[in-house]
């Protein structure tokens, strides 16, 4: 798992920041984060991971749910390439990725984020990619993705 | 088993003028109110017949408050649709013919009204400065508008059924090559060649500009009414074969973990709806189906039987789709891309028209129409209409 920090963030700032929920579902999600470790929801009773997280086992219904470290190598199961800002903060940004990882160790939830390198690169469904986590001024660390694939 | 099959019609449409989004010279509620008036009109009723009132994606024009506006003396049907996006056209229908089979009321309206100059765009992203929840896991990434929440799933659609651009090309096309025999359409005037649609800016690959619903205001209504007092009516019924709403297996599942992830969402729906009606895909002249993107109408084609996923390079052409002679005539007013973005209603109008034969784009004999709203979003929802 990679430990960049502190690295120029891949998108500019002025995006909405993420905060953990006020009920404190995911806190720990955010917090693990924050330390540069991926974190995904799982059951204690039945071992099924989800994501996001919910307050139930959607398998068996247990309310007995933990987080499991995971290694935080995935691979892409999909992606886009934006083109078209929808927010004053990514005018000049375009175009940027935004890929959707499996994550095998995971039962294969999945997590979106940012592909990091050259957005004009090809990409292909299925490459291996690994966490990178990137944080900000503002004190949320994000959970970004770079190809380990070469 | 009991079915509102054939118990109910719709009896009467009303629409005001479309307009590009943000130009209505008259407020949101105001168009609301002229449509649902121009739907009694069409069906022959007086305004204060009306005794129901259902909507969808929190129509923002509060059931009391319009029949307090029209002077509707006993509202005794008030009912909203859950769920986002154009799901809930089709189920908003459905609940009104719901209430009038098990005689909440008799005259239910359905409407949807939009004026995004007062109320702001569907196409931008958040500008809160913070958020949480589901939405945390995506809008950070840049991921804020409705083009980014499912071109991952038309991306990985086409990755699963190596489909090519070309299909969702003909959906484009033809919707525009139908809004230029419709003047009520906002891109009557402004055909769509395929050089222009392959030039045509990326707005989030794999959607190029024309792939992507227009934005709009206006208003459109249906009226409702049983089977036996819409006989008596001064329209032509189009009757209710069948209704159905629905979502599949944990559609939503936070960022984008639904088990299934590339569908439309009508995989568990269409085969209770084909049951309702007691008919298949081949007895459907006619499909109106509901175009967020264009590749969300293929997806939805494919999960109502009209061809296989493996099929679509074949099927999704511009001759199939286009009326009156395709195999498959789709979006025959030009719909959500080429008529107005009226949230999928105009597709429900469409259809009575083409059950009446009163279509700009007229298929030929049609007796039977099937409207699908809202595909990949959740719950979606689907009625089939007959004459």
């Amino acid at each position: 798992m990679s430990q960049t920090s502190n690295r120029e963030s891949c998108l500019p700032p002025g995006l909405p920041t993420p905060r953990a929920a006020r009920d404190g579902l995911d806190r720990e999600f955010w917090e693990a984060a924050h330390r540069h470790e991926l974190v995904v929801q799982r059951c204690r009773d039945c071992l099924t991971f989800q994501f996001g997280p919910e307050w139930i086992c959607h398998n068996c219904r247990s309310t007995d749910l933990g987080w499991h470290r995971v290694s935080g190598r995935g691979r892409i199961y999909s992606w886009q390439r934006v083109w078209h800002p929808v927010h004053p903060a990514l005018k000049s940004a375009c175009p940027y990725v935004i890929v959707l990882v499996e994550l095998p160790d995971a039962g294969n939830v999945r997590m979106v984020g940012n592909l990091l390198g050259d957005p004009r690169e090809e990409i292909r469904i299925g490459s291996a990619v690994e966490a990178a986590f990137e944080d900000h001024e503002e004190g949320h660390t994000l959970i970004q993705w770079q190809r380990s694939d070469r | 088993m009991e079915t509102i099959k054939d118990k109910v019609a719709i009896a009467g449409i009303g629409e005001t003028t479309y307009y590009k989004r943000g130009t209505a010279p008259v407020s949101e509620f105001r168009l609301a109110c002229e449509a649902i008036i121009k739907a009694a009109d069409d069906a022959g009723i007086k305004v204060t017949d009306i005794d129901g009132i259902a909507s969808y994606a929190d129509d923002r024009n509060d059931a009391s408050r319009l029949a307090t506006a029209l002077g509707i003396p006993d509202l005794a049907f008030a009912n909203m649709f859950w769920g986002g996006g154009g799901g809930g056209g089709s189920g908003a229908v459905a609940n009104a013919a719901a209430g009038i089979a098990a005689g909440y009321a008799k005259n239910v309206v359905v409407f949807r009204a939009l004026a995004q100059g007062q109320f702001g765009r569907f196409g931008q992203g958040s500008r809160a400065p913070s958020i949480s929840g589901p939405a945390a896991y995506t809008l950070p990434y840049g991921l804020m508008s409705a083009a980014q929440m499912f071109a991952m799933k038309v991306q990985r659609f086409m990755y699963d059924h190596h489909v090519e651009q070309d299909a969702f090309a003909a959906v484009a096309l033809a919707s525009y090559h139908h809004a230029q025999f419709n003047p009520r359409a906002v891109m009557h005037g402004r055909p769509l060649t395929r050089e222009a649609y392959y030039e045509s800016r990326w707005i989030v690959e794999p959607f190029h500009l024309f792939d992507c619903c227009l934005e709009n205001d206006g208003a459109a209504a249906v009226i409702l009414t049983s089977a036996e007092r819409a006989r008596d009516m001064k329209q032509k019924p189009a009757y209710l074969m069948a209704a159905a709403q629905g979502s599949d297996y944990r559609q939503n599942a936070s960022a984008h973990n639904q088990p299934d992830y590339a569908t439309s969402n009508f995989k568990t729906l269409a085969p209770r709806l084909y049951e309702m009606a007691g008919i298949g895909p081949k007895d459907v002249d006619v499909v109106q189906s509901y175009e967020n993107f264009t590749g969300g109408v293929v997806m939805s084609l494919v999960e109502h039987g009209f061809f296989s996923a493996d099929e679509v390079n074949e099927f999704c052409t511009f001759e199939n789709f286009a009326a009156p002679d395709g195999k498959l005539p789709l979006n025959t007013s030009g719909g959500n891309l080429a008529e107005c973005y009226m949230h999928g209603l105009e597709l429900v109008v469409e259809a009575v028209r083409q059950v009446r034969g009163t279509s700009t784009c007229q298929v030929k004999d049609a007796e039977i129409a099937l409207v699908a709203s809202g595909p990949m979003v959740t719950p979606v929802s689907d009625l089939i209409l007959r004459r």
